[in-house]
């Protein structure tokens, strides 16, 4: 089989530009998919119907609330900092799209032979991720650092004291947190030996003693980590008291209407798809199979998406919500610890245990 | 490095320039805090371009993520208002100031723009994997523990001087 | 490598940081701004170490990069906690309102 010729810049850029709109597209069209979603599970949870008018089963809601949503009044109070208003959504948005630019859909797809396609593309084999990194997860963890500027700079835009109580009530929350969920992922990192997601992903195949080699069952502490940290990160229930309906008024988007809300609304619901599919990917073993002999393939990574996502509404319809002070009790004296022990526990396993690689000190 | 890599280079240097200059003339400090995170963010693609993602994600995940939101909470905690000029920088003392940077500049770029560096050393593989050997080789171990110590004094001497003394 | 000197450049760069940084020290009022200011001076530094590891092809510049950003992280949060508690006492920020210990 010939090697096929490297790519050209050109060629590079259209691959490039097919990757991040196929993602893209997914992605929002998985968003408006789990605003509708999203209502009818609460709904059912609640013991109601949910959105059932707008179309077969309300399935025209999701247009229906973006229609509503583009032709409501755009509000900005009078003596907020104009530029700092209209930037901090657009932050919000733009620091939860970049976390996707890494994270992997699937295998590479060797693309086929057709006559459609141009010569140079076919038989290539297209990664289902928009780049690749090398420092991957550092990246991801980069831009959630990145995320918590927009609250800071909304709840401050906006020139009210409630908004700037639940602005920095916000941000303290997402960093603290942020804090669990790096130390969360050392553990995958050091049995993967790599920062890069395709080589975590590589590093759970295989099965033993009939199960899978999943993060989940070899780092289950460091996945409930995960998931805790995660929904604290995306400021869902139980941990969505600085946009609380019942205290401090709305939190930091108090002030907003229309679409720069809708945009911090896109903003939380593509970082909680971007959490679940790292939780697939660094936890479950993204696109592998659970069953030997089953390949590979896409749907298993879309199934594990979507369960982590029904997870995240369940969890929504289920509990109440803390109180401000015992989440950060929470986060800083139980899950910090604990993450750190749980490091300290995979390296003296890792150092000493059965599979001892232990680097000679030069 | 390609020609996109150099315009990039050149493209986030002169918002970093623009940044600075920006965060050095606002009044406002909380105006500066946000021109500076920028600085830092344009730093940071430096720091990718110039070979380090290791770096260039550290940058962003400590400074722009961590200490530059430190800042941003003590100046909204504080309610720091708009600086007041009034006496501002007296006249001798930007007289002082001007002349003594434009000497520190004077000097430190004529042996950088007469240093006659040679081409980049090829081969530069700048992996996590070979940071970290470095960091936990003989040579910086000790560093490396000894900082994780002082980290720890910061954080406890960090909570011990805001408090409230009536405690 | 294409013939634009990046790294020469990006030394240039750093200088330039340094200064504007060091002129911002001398001659702003508030002291948190003061303190920022100190932090791009910092910055500045370790965008030369990088210039220089990239250069050399070492990676010493990057870890001693490491070590300057975590005691800048360090050394940010005392110095914040101290201006923190400086307000409490003299509810300013004024550098020049801190003279008790000049003679």
């Amino acid at each position: 089989m010939n090697e096929p010729l490297p790519l050209t810049p050109l060629q590079q850029a259209i691959v490039s530009t097919l990757q991040v709109l196929l993602i893209f597209a997914a992605n929002l069209g998985l968003f408006t998919a789990i605003t509708y979603v999203e209502r009818r599970l609460l709904a059912f949870m609640q013991f109601r119907l949910g959105p059932n008018r707008t179309g077969p089963f309300g399935l025209l809601q999701p247009v229906a609330d973006g229609i509503k949503l583009f032709f409501k009044e755009e509000l900005m109070p009078e003596s907020a900092t104009r530029w700092l208003f209209f930037l901090a959504p657009a932050l919000s948005v733009a620091s939860a799209f970049l976390a996707l630019a890494v994270v992997p859909y699937g295998a590479p797809v060797v693309l086929p032979r057709w006559g459609l396609l141009p010569a140079w593309l076919q038989g290539r084999s297209f990664p289902l991720q928009i780049a690749d990194l090398d420092v991957g997860l550092l990246y991801i963890f980069a831009i959630t650092a990145l995320g918590v500027y927009g609250i800071v700079m909304a709840g401050w835009a906006s020139n009210n004291k409630y908004t700037l109580l639940g602005g920095l009530r916000s941000s303290a929350q997402m960093f603290s947190y942020e804090l669990a969920l790096g130390l969360s992922w050392v553990g995958v990192i050091m049995l993967a030996g790599s920062f890069r997601i395709q080589d975590i992903v590589a590093s759970q195949q295989g099965f033993s003693w009939g199960l899978p080699n999943w993060n989940v069952f070899r780092q289950f502490p460091a996945f409930v980590i995960y998931l805790i940290a995660a929904t604290a990160e995306c400021a869902r229930i139980p941990f969505d008291l600085p946009e609380g309906e019942a205290e401090l008024v709305a939190g930091f988007h108090t002030e907003y209407s229309s679409m720069k809300f809708a945009m911090f609304q896109m903003g939380e619901y593509i970082n909680l798809i971007t959490v679940s599919a790292l939780a697939s990917n660094l936890f479950f073993g993204g696109w592998l199979s659970p069953i030997a002999f089953v390949p590979a393939s896409f749907f298993w990574f879309l199934f594990k998406v979507l369960a982590f996502l029904f997870f995240f509404i369940w969890l929504r319809g289920t509990l109440p919500r803390f109180r401000y002070d015992q989440l950060m009790q929470f986060g800083w004296k139980l899950l910090v610890p604990a993450a750190a022990i749980w490091i300290l526990a995979t390296a003296g396993f890792l150092a000493f245990g059965p599979a001892a690689r232990v680097a000679v000190l030069d | 490095m390609d020609a996109a890599g150099v315009a990039l280079f050149y493209a986030f240097g002169a918002l970093a320039l623009v940044s600075a200059l920006a965060m050095v003339l606002q009044r406002n400090p909380t105006y500066s805090a946000f021109a500076l995170v920028l600085v830092m963010c344009s730093l940071s693609v430096i720091f990718g371009l110039l070979g380090s993602p290791f770096i260039a994600a550290l940058q962003i995940i400590v400074y722009a993520g961590a200490v530059m939101v430190l800042f941003l909470f003590v100046l909204m905690l504080l309610n720091v208002q708009r600086e007041v000029p009034a006496r501002a920088a007296g006249g001798r003392l930007r007289l002082v100031a001007a002349a003594l940077v434009t000497a520190l500049v004077a000097e430190v770029g004529s042996v950088f723009w007469r240093a006659g560096l040679g081409p980049a050393a090829a081969g530069y593989e700048a992996s996590t994997a070979k940071m970290a050997a470095l960091l936990f080789s003989y040579r910086y171990l000790y560093a490396f523990e000894a900082t994780s110590v002082l980290i720890l004094a910061a954080l406890v001497g960090a909570v011990v001087l805001a408090r409230r003394s009536a405690q | 490598m294409t013939g634009a000197p990046i790294v020469q450049h990006a030394l240039l760069l750093s200088l330039l940081l340094f200064a504007i940084g060091a002129l911002g020290v001398f001659l702003r009022r508030n002291i948190i701004t003061v303190f920022m200011c100190i932090e791009l001076m910092l910055n500045a530094v370790n965008l030369s170490f990088v210039a220089f590891s990239r250069q050399l092809g070492s990676l010493d510049g990057q870890v001693l990069v490491f070590f300057v950003m975590t005691v800048a992280a360090a050394e940010a949060a005392v110095g914040l906690a101290i201006i923190i508690a400086l307000h409490r006492n003299k509810d300013t920020l004024d550098v020049d309102a801190f003279r008790s210990l000049k003679w």
